[in-house]
């Protein structure tokens, strides 16, 4: 057992407290022997100094792109989860194809759909074009469209977590519950708000905690979709940028800088869900 | 009423079929095209017409994938450091998930704290000193670099996976096997390990899924070519100027096709160890 202790402070508290130091200091490659430390240098120059890009923009993204994609994954996993959750022909055969965006490498996802969005050959454009007759979108090319591609990837690979999540919920509920419901003439809608959403909440807040911070820090599809940033770096959020900044510019420190802040908002954003979901256990 | 009643719950049912298909078509789609790429003849890759099966559908692609590039080498590369850090991952996890689960030790609560935290650290938290060390310590370009950063990543995980499972066993089994002369190591791992047969599962399948297709570590440490793991590889086929869609396509395939195979087996499994472990603080 002592060994897995050495190894664990060893491959996980020792980098950690190195990317403290680091993020006080003034290291990049020409200074790896010879960095000093120089106080708060590097969050000032997080904060108050105009970067390109811009720190303010890059965290806006950053949360555009937590809540939609969380929205999204919750939403539609939620309601794939309701209708398998019915006695209906072919169940286990929709519920395998609709787990196959998770099991796939998300490096392969990423790099798929980035072919997906090619303005010329991508079958997104042909999609458009043909079957819809709009005028084809430039996907990669302008900010926008390339950051809603990166969206739409993400959605895409992220809905079969929480359908399988939800689903494991919905079984475990008695039917006798709706039963009663039924007895009591409810109708659907009256019974998914009093009886299916109350009983999944307690699991799908520890689950929606863990998609937030995964999704906070997916660094993969954001890279590999808009090619690390593309165009001129308009499509990067928080944990690309740093990756960027740490293996494009090598600017070691006012990456760990970063990335300690990315850090603490995630911890203090967790420690809001946690508190949420024991007001949850609370109640119930 | 009742004819009334058997209409709406077709039209329900057709409808919930029809929401099904769409989505479980969404959800197919871009395989799909990775497949219908990877069949294409040399040269209809810049296609642009949506057809099921390409017209002269023709295994060319995976013929020069395994004859005129590395491909071969890639995927050796990749299994040895899946291997590696699955074994790292399943001895260590297994111990010092047995630690957590059964000693009260000083900085106990404070080390399952700090695991599930790790959880929330950017990727660059750790790759980035991590990087830096490997540099001052020359393994850059080693596999022992990289199998160092993913065990790393992987372990909290595996970790506190395999303390959730443990909690779920009774003691009174070792205290049983300790009565029959058991030393406290070998009722670990004669009793409580093949019990933990499950959690080990997940602890080895998720090592090896981190290793097996991870890109960004990988593109930053490996830069020799020779010792490039699947991910970089594959990536190469995709470069700014002209992208080798078909070449891109067949090896997608082949690497997928494991992945999502032992995927689909164990996925039940994988809940049930993702919920056990997030639930049981």
């Amino acid at each position: 057992m002592v060994p897995s202790f050495v190894l664990l402070a060893a491959v996980v508290f020792y980098p950690f407290a190195y990317n403290v130091v680091l993020a006080f200091a003034n290291m990049n490659l020409n200074k790896i022997q010879d960095w000093q430390i120089i106080g708060l240098r590097q969050f000032v120059k997080i904060f108050a100094e105009p970067t390109q890009p811009d720190f303010y923009a890059v965290f806006g993204k950053t949360v555009v792109w937590t809540l939609a994609n969380v929205f999204f994954h919750v939403v539609i996993g939620v309601f794939l989860a309701l209708l398998l959750n019915q006695a209906i022909r072919g169940r286990s055969m929709y519920r395998a194809l609709l787990i196959l965006p998770w099991a796939i490498p998300q490096y392969i996802v990423a790099l798929t759909w980035r072919g997906m969005f090619n303005y010329e050959y991508g079958s997104i454009n042909l999609i458009i074009t043909k079957y819809l007759g709009l005028p084809a979108v430039e996907w990669l090319r302008s900010p926008l469209e390339a950051f809603l591609a990166c969206i739409l990837t993400n959605v895409w690979l992220g809905f079969p977590f929480m359908m399988v999540v939800a689903l494991g919920v919905l079984q475990s509920i008695p039917q006798e519950l709706y039963e009663a419901a039924d007895i009591d003439g409810a109708s659907w809608w009256h019974k998914l708000r009093t009886i299916t959403l109350p009983l999944i909440r307690p699991v799908m807040i520890p689950a929606v905690t863990l998609g937030t911070i995964w999704t906070f820090n997916n660094v993969n599809i954001v890279w590999l979709v808009s090619n690390g940033g593309e165009p001129s770096d308009n499509t990067h959020i928080l944990v690309s940028f740093v990756y960027k900044a740490a293996f494009n510019f090598y600017s070691f420190s006012y990456a760990a800088a970063l990335s300690l802040v990315i850090f603490f908002l995630l911890l203090v954003l967790s420690m809001v869900f946690v508190r949420q979901s024991r007001a949850t256990e609370a109640a119930y | 009423m009742a004819i009334h009643s058997t209409r709406a719950r077709l039209i329900q049912r057709t409808a919930t079929h029809a929401v099904l298909i769409v989505f479980a078509l969404i959800a197919v789609f871009p395989i799909w095209q990775v497949v219908n790429i990877s069949l294409r003849p040399g040269d209809q890759l810049l296609s642009t017409s949506l057809e099921f099966i390409p017209a002269q559908a023709a295994a060319s692609n995976y013929i020069r994938l395994f004859t005129e590039r590395d491909f071969l080498r890639w995927m050796g590369n990749s299994s040895l450091v899946s291997a590696a850090v699955t074994v790292t991952g399943v001895i260590f996890a297994s111990m010092a998930g047995y630690g957590f689960s059964r000693f009260r030790f000083f900085g106990r609560r404070i080390g399952l704290l700090s695991l599930l935290t790790t959880q929330m650290f950017p990727a660059t938290m750790l790759l980035l000193p991590m990087y830096i060390m490997l540099i001052k310590l020359g393994l850059i370009n080693t596999y022992l670099g990289i199998v160092i950063v993913y065990s790393a990543t992987a372990l909290p995980f595996c970790i506190w996976t395999m303390k959730g499972y443990y909690d779920t066993i009774p003691v009174s089994l070792e205290e049983a096997a300790r009565i029959d002369g058991c030393t406290q190591f070998k009722a670990f791992y004669k009793i409580i390990l093949p019990l933990a047969a499950p959690a080990l599962v997940i602890t080895a399948l998720f090592s090896f899924m981190t290793a097996w297709s991870e890109y960004l570590v990988a593109a930053q440490i490996l830069q020799d070519t020779t010792l490039w793991t699947l991910p970089v590889g594959l990536k190469s086929f995709e470069s700014s100027m002209s992208t080798e869609w078909g070449l891109y396509g067949a090896a997608s395939i082949v690497v997928m096709i494991p992945v999502v195979v032992l995927f689909l087996m164990l996925s039940r499994y994988l809940v049930s160890g993702l919920t056990l472990g997030s639930v049981k603080g």
